[in-house]
Order: structure tokens, then C-alpha cells, then sequence
């Protein structure tokens, strides 16, 4: 069941290019996928007259909450991370399908890149819980500041890391990492900017395993009404926002 | 109690706000957030004869308090439509209408003729309008001998309400109004997008793949209501008011303009519960007034 509700931020850790809140809800929260994101409203800028789409970086039933990983890129995500402890947002959630569960015995890798290793600490969680997989995430960025909360996903999972200027982990992109010749890997999830997507999709396909990725086109409803994030897939146009945003790779014309 | 029921020809709406086609998909889409049975109606998805697959991405772009599409009609065809959307819909508690697209008279008129045969469905707006499709759409709503053509080909083929909704980049909207109700409407909706454009300054480039696109959202207000006010005073028929609709006071300044019903569009996008909260802020309205019918809004601009 989707919701549109207001949350307050409890906690707030900013880092040069990006803030992670931790938004509290009054009502219980409903069932979340791994994978799936919320439309945040953004108040006060002059191009931010639409809610922003954003993945869903953990979540705690217990004490209903949800936590934001944001990138500031523009106007509205620089507004979002702006925010004050105690400031209120407003949330339409859980949107999309989020990613598929692995069968228990599938060995397993997580690769995200930038930002976009944010809807992976919760979906690596739930696959804990739920299959008891063990979980490795492969994470790259630019450089050692795009990669935060290491400690998050350390607590979780085995962590392998790149850099393109080799700050941190192996120099590189992800693909490129080592343990592409070493791991015995069935399935991976991916999340990052389209060129690392791509690359990780080429990979999968040349050792033909099985891959899904999560994408982040533009967006306005975020329920599948307008039709504007489309994705030209095998099925024809299909909305990231309600089809997606997670696609099996053998959907897409990549 | 206020009397909010509006009677239009054949067509009664439990109150005057409706959703507007191209923001509300099926309705379906909107069913955790809003109760359908608390609005007048919803106008679903442009229906086209055949299948269309729409304009490639991009097809949205934000502009200061609105945003531009280019989305092209993107629908699976009215027979889709009839076979597989028709029978999960058809019991709303509320009108739903069925918006009608097509790039030339024939396929207009198979259209809407197979809609005419869905008992449920007891009007059709009709989308002479479009600003993104290539012949077709807008074509033939710029001109008045354009309406005139369309809109009595598909009179002759559809035996219930008929709603015409107008492009705003006319010249002059009273006389293409007047042209729709002249050729048989029994309403006209007004406005759909405004034609626009976007770039992106850093890589010079266009921000929609059609390098045009619609205008909506709050930006266009001002430009509707003058529209809307305009025709309401040339024609005879009802008129429904849309753009930039996003609260209770917004749906009111269209009555008083002269609309008899008002759809909400783009705001849908904003707050997702936004059509049965203006319902409601509509009787809240009318009981601070002590106004008894909400058909006595109807125009009720004070000059």
C-alpha cells in the first residue's frame, strides 16, 4: 500500500556532496521492498515544483523510520540536504518494485557506484534476513569521499571498493576490480550512474549472469501516470517509476 | 448541506472536480490515495484508435511552479482499452471519462464509436489539443474549420456527452469555442498544455526529445482562468475549467470565471491526494459563504 505521509528528520550526517537524514514517521510504516524509493517534496526553490524521486537507503519498523541518502546535484536535492534536524518532509511511499530476492543458495554481488550505493544496504539486509545469503558489495566512486558509511555496509556484508584515483580500495572502475576473476558470482544488483550500469551489464553478459539494475530516470508522478520516465524496453516504452526502477538486464535494449 | 451536483447535458457529477487526462492514469493508480467516489469524475489516458508507443525519453522537463511534456499519447489502443482496462474501471463510484485522441477524422470517429458502446463510460472528451503528436491533435484544434470538421464527424458517431477540450495556442479561444459548440460539443474543456520549450544551457542542448513540449502546472493558471473566462462568456455550453488547478481556491476562481466543472491535472503529480482534498475545501468554501448550490458559483464573477 502506498502512502503519502509527513516525516520529521531526527538526525541528520552531511558529508562535502551529500547528507544522509534519518526521517521519522507518526504512523507505522507499511511493508518496504529493497530497491523501492519514495517522492520527497521539496519546498522553497523555484525549480522544484516536482517531488523528488529518491531510493530508500535503510529503514527501522521498529521505530518507524526511513533513511535518505542524497546526492546534492541540483537545486532540489541541495535544498533537501540543506535541511535542519526537526524540519518536516513529506514522503509518497514505497514506490516501484525494488529488486528481485535471491534464492538462498545463489552467490551473490551488490555493485553500486556514487549514490548509488544507497538502495543497497537495505535490499542486502532484507536478503539477510530472509534467504541468509552471504553478501559482498562492490562499491566505486571517484574518489574516497563518494563512499560513505562503509561502516554500514561492513556491518552487513564483505566490502570491495574502487576508485577512479585510487584514494581508496583498488584503482579503477568496478569492473575492473579484482575479484571479477576470483569470486564465483550467479546474480548481480546494480545501481550507479548509466556508464558504470552499462559496464557492469557488458560484464554480465559476457559471463552470462543473471543482473538487475535500478534506474533513476527523470520522473514526475512516480505511480506510473504520466508516463515520463519511460524506458524503451523488449516490451516496449515502460515506466521506471511502477515497471521498475529495477530491471532484469534482459529486458532492457542496452 | 450544500448541493454540490452539477447537472450537465446527460452527464451529472457528484461535484465539480474531475482529474484531468494524462495525470490520473486509470484512476487505479490513485486508488491508495484518494477515495474515487469522492470526486465528480475522472477523464482517464488519451485512447487513441491503434496503439501508440509515444515520444522517446526525455519527455519531461521542470520549469519554475510547472513542467513541459512531450509525452506523445503513449496508450496500448481502444481496444486494449475496451477488453482490459474497461472491466477493472467501469465500477467506479464516480464518471469515468474516456479521453479520445486520434491524427485523422476516421480514426476519431472508429474511436469514439466503440466507446459509445461501453454502458459505463457516459462521456468522452475529446483531444483536439494534443501539442506533441505530429498531424493530429492540435491540427486540428488551432483552426475553427478544423474543430468544426472533427467535432461533427464524431457527433454524428457518439450518441452521449461530448467534451471538446481545447488548445490554448489559438489566437482567439471564444472563436474556437464557439466553432465546438457550433459543430455539436455539449461542453468544452479548456486549457490543455501550452506549448513550450526547455534547453539546457551546459550542453546546449534541448531538455525534451521532441524539442517542444506542453506546458501545466501552476505556472499556466492565469493564462486558463482569462481562457476559460473568455469562453464561458461566448458560448451557450457548459465549460470545464483546467490548468494549474492545485487547491479548493484555485477551483473556485474557475466557477466564478464561468466554468461549471474544473479538472485537476498536473497538481495530482504534487500531492497525489489533491483531487478529493479540493472536493471537500469546495464545500468548506460554499459553507463559509453560506453559498447553498454550488451552481451558484457558476460565473458569479463580481465585475
Amino acid at each position: 500500500m502506498k502512502k503519502i505521509s509527513d516525516f520529521k528528520i531526527i538526525e541528520k550526517q552531511t558529508w562535502l556532496r551529500a547528507a544522509l537524514l534519518r526521517l521519522q514517521c507518526e504512523e507505522r510504516l507499511p511493508e518496504i521492498r529493497g530497491g523501492q524509493f519514495v517522492q520527497v517534496r521539496v519546498d522553497g526553490g523555484q525549480h522544484t515544483y516536482l517531488r523528488r524521486p529518491i531510493s530508500i537507503h535503510d529503514v527501522d519498523f521498529q521505530n518507524n523510520t526511513i533513511d535518505l541518502l542524497i546526492q546534492q546535484k541540483h537545486e532540489g536535492t541541495k535544498i533537501l540536504c540543506s535541511l535542519p534536524v526537526g524540519a518536516m518532509v513529506n514522503l509518497v511511499f514505497p514506490l516501484g518494485n525494488g529488486f528481485t530476492m535471491p534464492e538462498q543458495n545463489d552467490e551473490i554481488l551488490l555493485v553500486g557506484g556514487g549514490i548509488g550505493i544507497a538502495p543497497l544496504l537495505y535490499f542486502a539486509k532484507t536478503i539477510k534476513s530472509n534467504c541468509g545469503n552471504k553478501i559482498s558489495f562492490l562499491l566505486g566512486g571517484r574518489s574516497a569521499d563518494d563512499l560513505m558509511l562503509l561502516e554500514r555496509f561492513r556491518e552487513v556484508g564483505d566490502v570491495f571498493l574502487t576508485t577512479n584515483d585510487g584514494s581508496l580500495g583498488e584503482q579503477g572502475f568496478v569492473t575492473q576490480h579484482s575479484l571479477w576473476n576470483t569470486k564465483k558470482i550467479n546474480k548481480i544488483y546494480a545501481c550507479g550512474p548509466m556508464p558504470m550500469m552499462k559496464a557492469v551489464v557488458k560484464v554480465a553478459k559476457e559471463k552470462d549472469i543473471w543482473c538487475e539494475v535500478s534506474l533513476e530516470n527523470q520522473m514526475a508522478c512516480g505511480i506510473g501516470a504520466c508516463l515520463c520516465c519511460v524506458e524503451n524496453t523488449t516490451e516496449g516504452n515502460l515506466c521506471v517509476c511502477k515497471e521498475g526502477p529495477v530491471f532484469n538486464i534482459n529486458r532492457l535494449l542496452w | 448541506m450544500v448541493n454540490t451536483e452539477i447537472k450537465l447535458k446527460g452527464l451529472t457529477l457528484k461535484n465539480p472536480v474531475m482529474t484531468a487526462s494524462g495525470t490520473f492514469g486509470y484512476g487505479e493508480e490513485y486508488a491508495d490515495f484518494v477515495n474515487l467516489a469522492e470526486l465528480g469524475g475522472i477523464v482517464v489516458k488519451g485512447t487513441t484508435l491503434h496503439h501508440r508507443e509515444g515520444n522517446p525519453y526525455p519527455r519531461m522537463a521542470e520549469t519554475p511552479m510547472g513542467m513541459l511534456n512531450c509525452v506523445g499519447l503513449q496508450n496500448k489502443g481502444v481496444d486494449y482499452f475496451i477488453e482490459t482496462i474497461y472491466p477493472r474501471i467501469k465500477d467506479f463510484d464516480t464518471n469515468v471519462i474516456v479521453n479520445v485522441s486520434g491524427s485523422n477524422i476516421d480514426d476519431y470517429v472508429a474511436a469514439a464509436s466503440k466507446i459509445d458502446a461501453l454502458e459505463n463510460i457516459p462521456a468522452i472528451e475529446l483531444n483536439v489539443s494534443c501539442p506533441n503528436v505530429k498531424q493530429g491533435g492540435m491540427a486540428f484544434g488551432v483552426t475553427c474549420s478544423g474543430i468544426e470538421q472533427v467535432v461533427r464527424a464524431v457527433r454524428d458517431a457518439y450518441h452521449k456527452h461530448l467534451i471538446v477540450k481545447l488548445s490554448p495556442n489559438v489566437t482567439n479561444i471564444a472563436d474556437i469555442a464557439m466553432a465546438a459548440e457550433s459543430a455539436g460539443a455539449d461542453s468544452v474543456s479548456l486549457i490543455n498544455t501550452l506549448l513550450g520549450m526547455a534547453i539546457d544551457a551546459e550542453t546546449r542542448r534541448p531538455m525534451l526529445s521532441m524539442v517542444t513540449g506542453g506546458l501545466s502546472g501552476a505556472c499556466v493558471k492565469p493564462v486558463a482562468l482569462r481562457m476559460v473566462w473568455q469562453a464561458a462568456k461566448a458560448v451557450k455550453i457548459p465549460v470545464i475549467g483546467l490548468g494549474g488547478i492545485s487547491s479548493a481556491t484555485d477551483a473556485i476562481e474557475f466557477l466564478l470565471a464561468g466554468a461549471s466543472a474544473i479538472e485537476i491535472g498536473t497538481a495530482n503529480f504534487i500531492d497525489p491526494a489533491i483531487s478529493a482534498k479540493v472536493a471537500r475545501g469546495i464545500t468548506e468554501y460554499c459553507e463559509r459563504q453560506g453559498v447553498k448550490d454550488v451552481n451558484e458559483l457558476v460565473g458569479g464573477l463580481r465585475l
